[in-house]
């Protein structure tokens, strides 16, 4: 309740919840619905059979579970990241704290295409990985990197301003009472990053499972191996086929929501249990 | 004066050029495909020189590339555009079907089926044919990487697609289980599908990957043209398909411009001696017989069947081949 007092302080929050509700039905309710509303032109069963067709449900498999693996490995090296540069002086910081944003500032398909040339068969990575037996272009696993490259910024920018408020006093304190260093980052720094590392890995998921620029170039896009699900939503759209297309997008959306929905109340559960403890 | 100040005079100053050729000159819009750029670029200047000759007007050309299938989809979704030039008739249907905006029998408006030049799928391999490719039942032997796009994606794929089909039709007698059964073995030779006709030129030719690349023609004398007759080899298969790539006004958004004199002269243009030459040297083949002759050396003579004799229509080969569920699925899938 004394929440609300506070924001009360504040005029205008009608007004501005009203533009707020205005600016996110134009930008975002309006034309998703648009996509809801023209899936509605098929019947259920027709619906059920576009969605899930064969080569729609190996799309699915490769986009949720290359965009799940991804977002975990940039959970664990986005938190890395993010530790080395709030922690740590070294020359270059800022500009490596610079590259970071790189992902979110360079167009897609640049990425994808320079991801292929480095990891093609020719390429300056490649050449040495096909000799061992990993083929990274062209493969899933060429969709995983793309997915990775594009998602590591969401983690080290949700992660990097909470651990810099972390006080040190905690820490200290924490020491003082015989912890060790493990016992400290589990107990103390690990949980009160967790909400925010929490926001960055469903950022990043979200971003890889809508992402096709990246991609599209390194896949390789063979049916039923390594298509992912917003190509075979264009490969619709090439045959004209509106309401097929607008189908697979309405359960990537459902889908995409759903897990967003569970992340952010694991996030709300988590902060939750903390107030009360 | 502040940088803000600076800005405004800027965008005011361009805002007037813009007006002022807005007001004078009237434009036509071209949504063309993807490898038709540098055509389109010679084609663009010398018909705004012949219009003005022939008229005293001055005009702008706009143009636009594409997949061909995507540069349908904006015009349908309400592009103005003036004129289209696509890969494949069966695109220009879709813009009839969906949009209305054209007739059902535009393809009857200009000579050739309203193709001004015509192309042919040819065979790219590397210098010195190192696994000895010459015609497309070599691309179906076990170590072969055949490099060709999705014919579910791209539009000239699926005339790489139905060159393959034509030929094995032929070389079977016209057993379809078994021209089904080479392309199967064909596409499992083939590591990446590329989303569009240009990036598997790109990972043929810059990434190294593939011993052969399904190409338009015009694609394969760019591709020898750029990087040297000591690093590719064009390769002319037995028999191919003849595409024919066409071009139409859009009727309701002309009339609506204004601009249907100039759409039609524009296209008609293509067709003229001028607009042949153009065409031959961006690697087309000319229809115009003179200038046939003249770049006869370019073009060998090659057995050519077109997509209504290895598939009845457009219409017909997208349903059987490429939509879901066609057998272009099928090779895929239930193996």
């Amino acid at each position: 309740m004394s929440r609300y007092k506070h924001h009360s302080i504040l005029p205008g929050f009608n007004l501005a919840l009203g533009f707020t509700l205005l600016y996110l039905s134009l930008i975002v309710l309006i034309p998703l619905s648009a996509a809801f509303i023209h899936t509605a032109q098929l019947s259920w069963l027709e619906f059920w059979q576009t969605v899930t067709a064969p080569r729609v449900m190996a799309s699915y498999r490769l986009t949720f579970g290359a965009s799940l693996a991804a977002a975990l490995v940039n959970a664990f090296f986005g938190l890395l990241v993010a530790w080395v540069l709030v922690r740590y002086t070294f020359p270059g910081k800022r500009l490596i704290d610079a590259l970071i944003d790189l992902p979110f500032a360079l167009p897609t398909s640049v990425a994808g295409i320079t991801l292929t040339a480095i990891y093609a068969g020719n390429g300056w990575l490649g050449q040495y990985l096909e000799p061992i037996g990993i083929k990274v272009a062209f493969t899933p696993i060429g969709v995983f990197v793309a997915l990775t490259f594009i998602g590591l910024p969401f983690v080290v920018r949700t992660v990097q301003p909470v651990l810099e408020d972390i006080e040190k006093e905690l820490e200290e304190a924490a020491a003082m009472l015989g912890a060790t260093r493990w016992q400290t980052f589990q107990r103390i720094i690990f949980p009160t990053i967790l909400p925010a590392l929490l926001t960055g890995f469903a950022l990043a998921l979200a971003r890889a499972i809508g992402e096709y620029g990246s991609v599209i170039f390194i896949a390789g896009n063979i049916p039923m191996v390594s298509e992912i699900t917003p190509l075979l939503i264009i490969t619709k759209l090439e045959q004209y086929d509106y309401t097929g297309a607008t189908a697979i997008a309405v359960v990537m959306l459902v889908i995409s929501f759903g897990l967003l929905l569970i992340i952010n109340l694991l996030q709300w559960w988590i902060r939750h249990r903390k107030a009360i403890a | 004066m502040k940088f803000s100040a600076w800005l405004s005079v800027i965008l005011f100053s361009i805002s007037l050029i813009d007006i002022n050729s807005a007001w004078a000159e009237r434009a036509i819009l071209n949504i063309s495909y993807d490898p038709t750029r540098e055509l389109y670029q010679q084609f663009n200047r010398a018909f705004t020189h012949h219009w003005q000759e022939k008229t005293g007007e001055k005009i702008t050309i706009r143009q636009s590339h594409g997949g061909s299938g995507k540069q349908a989809r904006t015009i349908i979704d309400g592009i103005p555009a003036d004129v289209a030039t696509l890969a494949l008739a069966y695109d220009i249907d879709a813009i009839h079907e969906h949009s209305r905006l054209i007739p059902a029998d535009w393809q009857q408006h200009l000579p050739n089926n309203s193709s001004p030049y015509t192309s042919t799928i040819v065979l790219l391999v590397r210098a010195g044919n190192p696994k000895k490719i010459q015609d497309w039942d070599d691309l179906i032997k076990p170590d072969i990487a055949v490099m060709t796009a999705n014919p579910k994606t791209s539009g000239g794929a699926r005339w790489n697609y139905l060159a393959a089909w034509g030929f094995a039709i032929k070389q079977y007698g016209g057993d379809e289980s078994k021209a089904r059964e080479f392309l199967t073995r064909l596409y499992k030779n083939t590591p990446v599908l590329d989303s569009g006709a240009r990036g598997s030129a790109i990972n043929f030719i810059q990434r190294g990957i593939g011993d052969v690349l399904i190409s338009w023609e015009n694609e394969a004398f760019l591709a020898l043209q750029e990087y040297g007759h000591d690093q590719f080899e064009i390769v002319l298969p037995s028999v191919s398909i003849l595409t024919e790539p066409p071009v139409t006004t859009i009727d309701k958004n002309i009339d609506k411009h204004g601009t249907r004199d100039i759409a039609q002269a524009y296209l008609e243009y293509l067709y003229s001696k001028q607009g042949q030459e153009i065409i031959a040297r961006a690697f087309y083949r000319p229809s115009h017989s003179e200038i046939a002759k003249k770049y006869a050396h370019q073009f060998p003579a090659i057995n050519l069947f077109t997509v209504n004799e290895v598939a009845g229509n457009w219409q017909r080969a997208q349903r059987i081949h490429f939509s879901d569920g066609g057998i272009f699925d099928q090779i895929y899938i239930y193996q």
